[in-house]
């Protein structure tokens, strides 16, 4: 018998929390996925501790966004019971992990991105999400240092790591666009102080791109074409997959606890 | 038989001692005292509530935490008691005592430097190494055996420890 999925009550604050969210939830199970497979030890160290920082955004998200809806959902429901298009991520995050050179760019572009986004954030006139924000923006900042030393290591690297990164970089860059997106649900939000306008902050992360592509000797794609969908619940093929694994316990054995 | 009326400034008392003995499960020299994550204990009509921060977001000591409070409080005798989770003002490196500084060097593990600050986060680290106080020091890798801890090796004596990272 399938395991019905949860309603959720997508009001503004609710929506943005959830995106919020998802993005962290599931960029932290794509670096999950590299445990006990990282290039190195430490690096494997690095990756699992960059998605348990991740997860536990996501947990404070999710929680408060339960909190506001004030339904009978929790983290642990919004994480589980939703299907591909309820979950609001951004598509950048759900690209496979690839070869270590496209986690580490895909990595890249949303660290520089969060490392801002959430700076700004602790301006925000709601005290949870100004709380997260603060403990966030000190993770992001410490996960864009990684990203970006890696990023500099593989593209001034050998012709091999050189390529790799290069390919990632054409590969993801048309997913960017998509961060600094917004539609009428957050607008209000916006005008209301609670969340930040992410569009004036694109100029400063392509400042940090740009800095550390050029170090690296990569180049930035000249496209401006760019995908979205994932705010809406429009994903790509690959978030199925994801989730098929993530949620694949509470679907065979609904409720079931430790 | 005489009931020993216990006032509710005794109880807040005796239930922040209990809990400030409780010790951080992957560094248990450490108090959740010394940490700054025991943030106040509110009693209220004979009903202890007690309030921590969580340190890293994805911390998973602070499910123990919780646990280990409610079986200290217990051991008190005191019943029930509510654990709060406050996540504002957000924790920080700079609310470790300076016991706790110190307790953490003599275990073997660099203390944070001081003073959060997104400089100290990324300007220029000189850590000294826990065992013989050199400043020759090396980063080995930002992410440690923990969320909290990054692997450092002194240049001297050789060997390599934990740093506790600004947050």
């Amino acid at each position: 018998m399938p395991i019905a999925n949860i309603q959720v009550s997508e009001t503004p604050l609710v929506l943005f929390t959830l995106r919020r969210a998802d993005d962290a939830l599931i960029l932290g199970h794509r670096l999950s996925e590299w445990c006990g497979h990282a290039p190195t030890l430490e690096e494997d160290m690095a990756l699992a501790n960059m998605g348990l920082d991740l997860l536990g955004q996501a947990r404070e998200l999710y929680s408060y966004a339960a909190k506001v809806e004030g339904k009978a959902n929790d983290e642990d429901k919004f994480a589980y019971l939703r299907d591909v298009r309820q979950y609001r991520n951004l598509l950048l995050v759900e690209q496979p992990n690839g070869d270590f050179a496209r986690t580490m760019v895909r990595q890249f572009f949303y660290a520089a991105f969060a490392d801002l986004y959430w700076r700004a954030m602790m301006q925000s006139k709601d005290a949870t999400l100004a709380a997260i924000a603060a403990k966030s923006e000190k993770e992001s900042a410490y996960h864009l240092r990684h990203a970006s030393e890696w990023v500099i290591r593989l593209g001034d690297g050998t012709e091999e790591s050189h390529r790799r990164a290069q390919t990632a970089i054409d590969d993801l860059w048309s997913f960017t666009g998509e961060m600094f997106a917004i539609d009428d649900s957050d607008r209000g939000l916006i005008d209301a102080g609670i969340a930040v306008d992410p569009a004036p902050l694109q100029p400063q992360w392509l400042k940090t791109i740009t800095a550390v592509a050029n170090e690296a000797t990569l180049a930035l794609p000249a496209s401006n074409w760019m995908q979205q969908g994932g705010r809406s619940g429009r994903h790509s093929e690959h978030l199925g997959h994801l989730l098929s694994e993530l949620q694949s316990l509470q679907r065979t054995f609904p409720g079931a606890t430790w | 038989m005489v009931t020993a009326v216990i006032s509710d400034a005794d109880l807040r008392r005796r239930a922040w001692d209990a809990a400030a003995q409780v010790v951080d499960p992957e560094i248990p020299v450490l108090t959740i005292a010394d940490l700054g994550v025991l943030r106040d204990v509110v009693v209220q009509d004979g009903r202890v509530e007690v309030a921590i921060t969580p340190t890293y977001s994805g911390c998973p000591a602070m499910n123990m935490i919780a646990l280990e409070i409610e079986l200290a409080l217990e051991r008190e005798g005191i019943r029930g008691p509510k654990i709060r989770t406050l996540l504002a003002p957000a924790w920080t490196t700079d609310w470790m005592s300076e016991d706790g500084r110190r307790k953490l060097k003599e275990y073997g593990i660099a203390p944070p430097l001081p003073g959060s600050s997104r400089r100290a986060l990324f300007g220029q680290q000189q850590v000294a190494c826990p065992r013989c106080g050199s400043e020759d020091t090396e980063l080995l890798s930002e992410f440690g055996s923990t969320s909290c801890k990054a692997l450092w090796r002194c240049r001297s004596c050789r060997e390599p420890f934990d740093y506790f990272k600004c947050h």
